[in-house]
């Protein structure tokens, strides 16, 4: 009969996703992002010593929509990749229940809800 | 097309040359991805090559990769995995083919006893049997990775052993892990030298593909996170 009708490697990859490795591949894509803003970002920081007009120059750039989407990207990705570390250290080093560490997450983030609202109300 | 008819793509080949044939397979009520490929074996290419052994899910025998996922095809239902009444059927991965659906086992093995999954016993058949109490903690973690039947589906599905060859996966260090934890094993150094080093436990990034897809429903995700606690105290000079 031949014929060769492979799955493509993205099909193989979808294949097997599920949450877990989505979680893993999410926290290691928001480091890489991260390891690559860094630079960028010290460069920035490091023209109020050597030059302070180009550096106003530049922040004044972030009043535009286009920067402020790019700040929306950026703090996700220091959630994504915060919360991720929470949780491999979590599902690493405590050796408790899936019911348990469900719980805990759960409660973290309800209290992380109740502060930073009452942070929001307070600024 | 009619849907009685399954439409079946196979690897044929070796890992120095392989292709996907089609074949087409009559479907049957409760019919079983080994099933499918039993019948093209006996009755369109006799020459096709795959391993079975107990048909209940007992002997690890027939894991293949099914539609690109890690799977014991003797306890999977065809019904289940059919795309558009296709199915495409391929030879475990992160392991060498020998031919077809049939891979050589050996690296999956030798890890087994590089990870120190063998029995490291101090008494003799002269001695008392040790008694073993079900509830403690150490005992619980024993029992929950002992029903393993090393089909070598969480070794396939684990990108860690893809990307790092000297890896020695989720099996054999969910093995280390248990012995570890069995009041009748004595080789707590061993096991503990074997699992931190080069190819040990701290190469897993918990991306979870074991525990996602063991067929009988272990975790060595978790198993190989305990091992991880064990090395980590046993460097920092807590619990040798």
């Amino acid at each position: 009969m031949g014929g060769d009708i492979r799955m493509s490697r993205f099909a193989h990859i979808k294949g097997r996703a599920h949450p877990l490795w989505i979680a893993y591949i999410l926290h290691r894509i928001s480091g890489l992002a991260l390891a690559l803003f860094l630079p960028l970002h010290f460069w920035v920081l490091a023209m109020a010593m050597t030059d302070p007009s180009k550096l106003d120059a530049f922040l004044g750039m972030t009043e535009s929509v286009v920067v402020k989407v790019a700040e929306f990207g950026l703090v996700f990705l220091l959630a994504v990749h915060m919360f991720g570390g929470l949780r491999l250290m979590a599902m690493e080093w405590l050796p408790w229940s899936p019911p348990q560490k469900t719980l805990a997450a759960t409660a973290a983030a309800a209290s992380f809800l109740i502060a930073t609202l009452f942070f929001l109300k307070a600024v | 097309m009619s849907s009685d008819v399954i439409q079946v793509a196979i690897q044929r080949g070796s890992s120095e040359a392989s292709h996907n044939e089609m074949f087409e397979v009559p479907a049957f009520d409760s019919q079983t991805v080994l099933d499918v490929v039993s019948w093209v074996q006996q009755n369109t290419d006799p020459t096709l090559s795959y391993r079975f052994a107990c048909r209940v899910g007992m002997c690890g025998s027939c894991a293949m990769m099914v539609n690109g996922v890690p799977r014991w095809t003797c306890r999977t239902h065809i019904s289940k995995v059919l795309v558009d009444n296709k199915v495409e059927i391929a030879p475990l991965r992160n392991l060498p083919v020998i031919k077809d659906l049939v891979v050589d086992m050996d690296p999956f093995f030798d890890k087994w006893v590089e990870a120190e999954g063998v029995h490291h016993g101090t008494l003799t058949r002269d001695d008392p049997i040790a008694p073993i109490d079900d509830t403690t903690a150490k005992r619980v973690e024993a029992n929950a990775g002992i029903e393993c039947i090393n089909c070598s589906v969480c070794y396939a599905a684990c990108d860690t052993v893809t990307a790092n060859s000297e890896y020695l996966g989720p099996a054999a260090l969910q093995r280390a892990w248990t012995l570890l934890n069995d009041a009748k094993d004595e080789g707590r150094t061993a096991i503990l030298d074997a699992v931190s080093g080069k190819g040990g436990c701290h190469n897993c990034h918990s991306m979870g593909s074991c525990t996602t897809y063991c067929p009988n429903e272990l975790d060595p995700m978790s198993a190989i996170a305990g091992l991880k606690r064990e090395t980590a105290k046993r460097f920092f000079g807590r619990g040798g």
